[in-house]
């Protein structure tokens, strides 16, 4: 569960502070299907990072499944990311000299687990992902759909209760897009948070709840009442 | 947390990624160690060399040398060996007496031609007595060396080096034969087998005459030298003390001899050759650090050019920490493999001088091997943690977006 109180955001760019985020407030349930529109520059990136982790708030309360996470120290975000958060990003951030397998494993390296439990769970998130056959290849053999797969089994192998998606079909052709979209929807269906920030209008409307934001703001919060 | 292996297995695969920029700071590095190790060996192989020349005398080797070498007030009547008194044959004989003197040689020395039926020779005439063979380590090819007679006797026999025999008799035999030396004549009665330098003469062109007999050739009463060779080593303070006050007694009081160790001048050499080394060592250092300071730079160009990587790393849960450490081990990673690479570039370049010059024992120093390595690992370890702080510290929001 993810609760926002009073949260900003603001950079300083110059002698300007541009306010990112200008007094977010927000609730998602467990489970929910989010996404976040809006034009560039409207702070739908920042309000990603935020959600991430990655990106603190200059002030306001972020509780992440009742935890305040801005008492939490650098090491403790790194733990929480790890364990509760995934990424997937437009470009998809695979790292070159590792194999589809050796990056779908990287969370579980950094988490310290062993490698026998590490291969078991490698080789299931492949097998779920269709991609066994890919897994010793290098992110440069793949295709763009099968970059963002491994990217999203990458994301889920520590079984997160949070996956952010960030234009997450933005290099992907329609086809491919799609069944990325529908890999997404299938891990939401199993209980997953999904938060998706796009500028496609058409991905856009897939999502239960929609939140379009303007000048760091939200403008318009609804749900459409699918689920 | 991370675990280690799996730490260096991530860290090698990012160097073998960049083969060329691994190969360049592993050069650099191994360089630095690879001289150390050299010119230590050279330094090592120079101060083995002499010291070995020295032991070749013998050791608990005491040199009385008339005249003293420091001033002590009067008129400097001592300069260039010029003495009031000589140093006689008698003094060393007086010497003889201390119950800790295993040998005596009382040592004379003059320039005289040698020939032989029409053959002639300019050389070095060294005069001594029967136990300068034992003293210098000697062994004889032929015949015998000097007898053992008494000391002032001038008997007429000699014993040469291999070249003299080789030069002046060539095909004919030369024991037994009777030489030309000065104005008078000698009988060979033995050939020196042994080659090598003995205090700046070569052993080869060595002629050896009777102490006695070398006096009265060159017409001096005087000796150059008396070489008492001294039971123990902790007898040789004793004895030194005997030598002093005996000839201070037998020269009315007036103590006009240098002693001298042989642990004395070699003690010298070493401590002049081993801070050589040290130099050459440190200097070779350098180089380490300067190996260091590329690492640094390849290091941090390296960390601007994985950026996004390291954004990503922190996305999937990486500590600040983590990214640390994940830099620290490739720099230890690379500069012990750096400094291995060294330490075989090293050995090898200490056994081709060995090879090349086989009288200069060159061996690296153990302390040197250490210290390079130590020194290798350090400089990479310091060099990189600017470049490993300037990662870990990096804003993943920031990284992430660089592409």
């Amino acid at each position: 569960m993810i609760k926002l109180e009073n949260i900003h955001r603001n950079f300083q760019v110059g002698d300007q502070t541009v306010h990112a985020l200008d007094d977010i407030n927000l609730d998602i349930q467990d489970g929910e299907y989010l996404s976040v529109m809006g034009p560039s520059g409207s702070g739908k990136s920042t309000l990603l990072n935020l959600l991430g982790l990655l990106d603190p708030p200059s002030s306001g309360q972020y509780f992440l499944n009742n935890t305040n996470i801005t008492d939490l120290d650098e090491n403790q975000l790194a733990k929480t990311r790890n364990q509760n958060i995934g990424f997937v990003f437009q470009t998809f951030h695979l790292i070159p000299r590792l194999t589809a397998a050796e990056n779908i494993e990287l969370p579980l390296v950094l988490a310290g687990i062993e490698e026998k439990i590490r291969k078991e769970r490698v080789y299931d998130a492949l097998s779920s992902m269709k991609l066994l056959d890919r897994a010793p290849h290098k992110p440069e053999q793949l295709s763009g759909g099968q970059r963002q797969r491994v990217a999203i089994a990458r994301a889920t192998i520590t079984e997160p209760t949070i996956l952010l998606a960030d234009e997450p079909t933005g290099n992907l052709d329609q086809k491919s897009g799609l069944n990325v979209i529908e890999t997404l929807e299938q891990l939401n269906r199993r209980g997953i948070t999904l938060i998706v920030v796009t500028h496609d209008a058409a991905l856009g409307s897939r999502s239960t709840r929609s939140i379009r934001m303007l000048d760091g703001r939200i403008e318009s919060d609804d749900a459409q009442g699918k689920s | 947390m991370l675990l280690l292996r799996d730490a260096i297995h991530f860290s090698w695969s990012a160097l073998t990624a960049n083969f060329t920029r691994t190969f360049l700071m592993l050069l650099a590095m191994s360089i630095g160690v690879g001289s150390v190790i050299i010119l230590t060996a050279l330094g090592e192989g120079a101060r083995n060399y002499v010291t070995a020349e020295f032991s070749s005398l013998g050791t608990n080797l005491i040199i009385v040398i008339p005249g003293r070498s420091e001033t002590s007030g009067g008129a400097p009547a001592t300069m260039m060996g010029v003495t009031e008194r000589d140093l006689t044959l008698d003094d060393a004989i007086a010497l003889t007496r201390h119950p800790k003197v295993s040998r005596i040689a009382p040592f004379n020395i003059g320039a005289a031609e040698i020939s032989w039926q029409g053959r002639k020779r300019e050389t070095t005439i060294q005069g001594s007595t029967h136990e300068l063979l034992m003293l210098r380590k000697w062994k004889m090819a032929q015949g015998q060396f000097l007898p053992e007679a008494d000391i002032s006797r001038a008997n007429s026999v000699c014993v040469i080096g291999k070249n003299i025999r080789n030069e002046i008799f060539g095909a004919h035999a030369a024991l037994g034969q009777w030489v030309r030396i000065g104005d008078r004549r000698y009988r060979i009665i033995g050939i020196l087998g042994s080659e090598g330098q003995s205090m700046g003469f070569d052993v080869k062109d060595a002629v050896i005459i009777p102490v006695a007999s070398a006096q009265s050739l060159f017409n001096v009463p005087s000796l150059f030298r008396i070489f008492i060779e001294v039971k123990t080593r902790e007898a040789l303070p004793k004895v030194m003390t005997f030598i002093k006050d005996t000839i201070r007694e037998r020269h009315q009081g007036v103590e006009d001899v240098t002693v001298i160790t042989q642990d004395a001048v070699l003690k010298t050499f070493d401590r002049i050759l081993s801070a050589l080394t040290y130099t050459v060592g440190g200097i070779a250092a350098i180089s380490l650090v300067v190996a260091g300071i590329l690492i640094m730079n390849v290091m941090l160009v390296s960390v601007s050019q994985r950026t996004s990587e390291i954004g990503l790393l922190k996305s999937l849960g990486a500590s600040a920490r983590a990214i640390l450490n994940l830099i620290l081990i490739e720099a230890v990673l690379l500069s012990s493999l750096g400094a291995l690479t060294g330490l075989i570039i090293g050995h090898i370049g200490s056994w081709v001088i060995r090879y090349a010059f086989p009288v200069l024992p060159a061996y690296p120093p153990a302390w040197a091997t250490l210290a390079s390595i130590f020194v290798a690992l350090i400089t990479g370890i310091l060099f990189s943690l600017l470049p490993a702080k300037k990662a870990a510290q990096l804003d993943p929001v920031v990284a992430l977006a660089s592409h």
